[in-house]
């Protein structure tokens, strides 16, 4: 410790290469934060939203797209610890131009008297809600899909059928927001489809949304479900909202492969810039190596000076990183929703935890074979050195 | 006067661990980008090879794909006699009416299960892709539940290996056979009868498209227009190549993590090679007060410390790509978000990957080594010889 203001001063012995050394870690373990804290939200520390835990989704145990015979609503509600079941369905279509991304956002059809109860995050003037209830063929959107399309309440919105053979003319009814999560949806009213697909076999649910009493027996109701039609026409899979939401990601392809190799290029790289600094700045201060040990310094106190200097760096580096990184996953929570889990990312303490042994490993063994062989050097050579 | 190149190639051979060090970290940064490339490209490349030039793909009007299509039995049986469609040895016309549907499968990759297209055709269909070759077992029997799985199904899909039963509809049907054709897109699926199929899943009258192929390139074009304008089918024609070539879409997310990704790391690995060309500035300067003396002027010692952060760099690409190379070929797959199911595809290494990524490189080397080449060029003479 009492070596610390030295450790300090040759720190800034080359004030240029430090700035540019710590500039150069910063930029790339920001990166790596961010890309350590995409992994640890999806694959690791994800945790479903206070509301979701009571939420299971029922779909057809085949494939999302095959559709449930209505009448499970009434079967799924006579399970034990069920509070309330509704039907849901995907209208997909088309809003306005298909080929502009930002026009693709979710359209479902739901039991409009049962959507607030099931979503108690959502929060919505009782006028509004009972204008969306009373009307069938009225939708409610969220706060932020309609502040980016300019949605007002009385506005009407057109939806061009494509898996079903029919349009929807909407009207915008209420607009709500969440307190835990805006899904950027938009909700019409389950009675349009009953209403257009009378007697067709079409008329069916493409999931059901189950709210359980309590997070507790959440399982034991998706296995109830799922045990009650294995052996009907239609067998299902029920699983929590959350796991549910998780079965997208692999549409994205193998991202948990794409992160991790991303993850070690970057640490590797850091390594590497570590590395040569402290290589260039070992070999210019030989001879300062040979005075230290005249003045009766011992082998280990000049390779931990050197190990010391080269850690000091690295953090210094890993705490610019982490600031950077955090700002970083502001921006990227700013961003489109894709998986729920990057509308919330943040460098969670055990992914800082993580940045920083990697930043203090990355220092320590990048200046270990310099620091061992200077230490090393006869001091009468060392002395004699001149580059 | 300019100075020779093997100047600068001698004096990064003397300094050989900082040149590695400083190329293998600006090599990382343009694998990690061509890495994202190889991606990209293999996705574009399979769906560009995928559908015949003479095919027309026929669905409902307003669907943008086979899976969300309503196509009716009777449209189909009124467009199949349309002129400008080709007819097999027995004189039937070479149109097939398809179904498609997707089931949940797990694959070695995600074994959480992922979405693949089953599709059925009638023999007519099998006729149309003539191009698909069996590599193992045989097609279906028309009217048996049998299934022929495309080669990356039968790959990546355990369940979907020949001998093996799906699960899916009213009830199994038997793997009999592998095929394997060059458009790439259709060794994703899954093909079964056509009839056995729409049976179990209530589709007998509306099913999802038509695959028609035309007797030559003006009649391909001529019928797309013909079926497009017709009011009594209602339905949308276009040529199948196009079909999957809007599918590449898939692929966007991957490049944009790519480039950002990529576009960081270049930040980082700049400053190192700064790093590292400034300490070579540093250690010659008596060098370079030398070369001064000798006559080459300010402009020369500038380009050829310019020179030398960009073969410095040039080495880093070059190492970058050889660290790359090895994934091309690798079978990945992505969603599509047309038919919202899996497309397995190569990763693939095109030359224009290689030269974007050694322009890439470059560009690290040129903007690293400016400043200090800058800072070479303005030294004085007189201190220069003085210093070190």
């Amino acid at each position: 410790m009492k070596y610390l203001p030295l450790v300090w001063k040759n720190a800034w012995r080359n004030r240029r290469r430090t700035l540019l050394t710590i500039s150069s870690l910063a930029v790339s373990l920001c990166l790596l934060g961010v890309m350590m804290a995409l992994y640890y939200a999806l694959f690791i520390g994800g945790q479903p939203t206070k509301s979701q835990t009571r939420r299971v989704v029922v779909r057809h145990k085949v494939s999302l797209t095959f559709p449930m015979p209505l009448h499970y609503r009434e079967k799924i509600a006579q399970v034990p610890g069920v509070e309330e079941v509704m039907v849901m369905q995907w209208f997909g279509g088309v809003y306005k131009d298909s080929r502009d991304q930002r026009n693709f956002f979710a359209r479902m059809a739901a039991e409009a008297d049962k959507l607030f109860r099931i979503y108690q995050d959502y929060r919505i003037s009782d006028a509004e809600k009972e204008a969306f209830i009373r009307d069938p063929a009225g939708c409610v959107v969220n706060r932020v899909l309609a502040e980016r399309h300019g949605f007002r309440v009385g506005d009407r919105i057109l939806i061009k059928g494509d898996i079903f053979p029919f349009d929807l003319d909407l009207t915008v009814r209420g607009i709500y927001s969440s307190d835990e999560l805006d899904d950027e949806t938009l909700w019409f009213n389950w009675k349009y489809l009953e209403n257009m697909l009378r007697n067709s076999p079409r008329l069916a649910a493409g999931t059901f949304l189950v709210l359980v009493r309590s997070e507790e027996e959440v399982p034991a109701v998706c296995r109830a479900i799922d045990a009650m039609f294995a052996n009907s026409e239609a067998p299902t899979k029920s699983e929590g909202e959350f796991t549910f939401g998780m079965s997208f990601l692999s549409f994205l392809g193998n991202v948990k492969v794409i992160l991790m190799s991303i993850c070690f290029a970057v640490t590797f790289t850091v390594l590497l810039i570590t590395a040569n600094t402290m290589a260039m700045s070992v070999r210019e201060r030989v001879r300062e190596v040979g005075i230290l040990r005249t003045l009766g310094f011992q082998k280990t106190a000049v390779v931990g000076l050197i190990l010391g200097e080269s850690a000091l760096i690295a953090i210094a580096g890993g705490a610019i990183g982490v600031l950077l990184a955090q700002g970083l996953c502001f921006v990227i929570r700013q961003g489109p929703l894709i998986v729920q889990q990057t509308k919330t990312l943040a460098i969670e303490p055990p992914v800082l935890a993580a940045l920083m042994v990697v930043s203090l490993l990355v220092g320590v063994l990048s200046s270990v074979a310099p620091a061992v062989s200077a230490a090393r050097q006869n001091i009468v050579d060392a002395l004699r050195f001149t580059d | 006067m300019i100075l020779p190149l093997s100047y600068n190639l001698r004096n990064l051979a003397v300094r050989r661990t900082t040149t590695l060090m400083t190329a293998l970290g600006i090599g990382l940064t343009v694998a990690v980008l061509a890495a994202s490339f190889a991606l990209v490209d293999g996705l574009r490349l399979a769906l560009e090879a995928s559908g015949h030039p003479l095919h027309v793909l026929v669905t409902r009007k307003g669907a943008d794909s086979e899976l969300v299509s309503n196509f009716e039995r009777r449209v189909f049986n009124d467009l199949k006699f349309k002129p400008g469609i080709a007819r097999n040895a027995k004189g039937e016309p070479l149109a097939s009416l398809e179904v498609v549907t997707a089931i949940n499968l797990a694959s070695i990759e995600f074994p959480e299960g992922a979405n693949v297209t089953v599709r059925g055709v009638t023999p007519i269909g099998v006729e149309l892709r003539d191009d698909a070759r069996l590599v193992e077992g045989r097609w279906f029997t028309p009217g048996r539940r049998e299934a022929t799985v495309g080669r990356l199904i039968a790959q990546r899909y355990p369940e979907a290996r020949p001998g093996r039963k799906l699960r899916f509809g009213r009830g199994e049907w038997e793997v009999v056979g592998v095929y394997d054709s060059p458009q790439m897109a259709r060794n994703s699926e899954i093909l079964v009868d056509l009839n056995q199929v729409a049976a179990d899943f209530g589709r007998e009258e509306v099913l999802s498209s038509a695959l028609l192929r035309a007797t030559d390139e003006v009649a391909h074009q001529a019928l797309i227009n013909e079926l497009e304008a017709d009011p009594r089918l209602n339905v949308r024609a276009r040529s199948e190549k196009e079909y999957y070539a809007q599918q590449t879409s898939s692929g966007d997310l991957i490049r944009y993590l790519g480039t950002v990704v990529a576009a960081i790391m270049a930040v980082g690995s700049c400053f190192a090679a700064m790093n590292t060309m400034y300490a070579a500035v540093a250690r010659r300067s008596r060098e370079i007060g030398t070369l001064r003396v000798l006559g080459y002027s300010r402009a020369a010692i500038l380009a050829s410390f310019l020179l030398e952060s960009l073969l410095l760099a040039a080495l880093g690409g070059v190492l970058g790509i050889l660290l790359v190379l090895p994934v091309n070929g690798l079978t990945t797959g992505i969603g599509s978000f047309t038919t919202f199911t899996e497309i397995a595809f190569q990763l693939r290494i095109t030359p224009q990957t290689m030269a974007a990524s050694l322009v890439f490189a470059l560009l690290m080397g040129g903007a690293g080594g400016l400043l200090p080449a800058w800072q070479a060029a303005r030294k004085e003479i007189l201190t220069a010889l003085r210093e070190g």
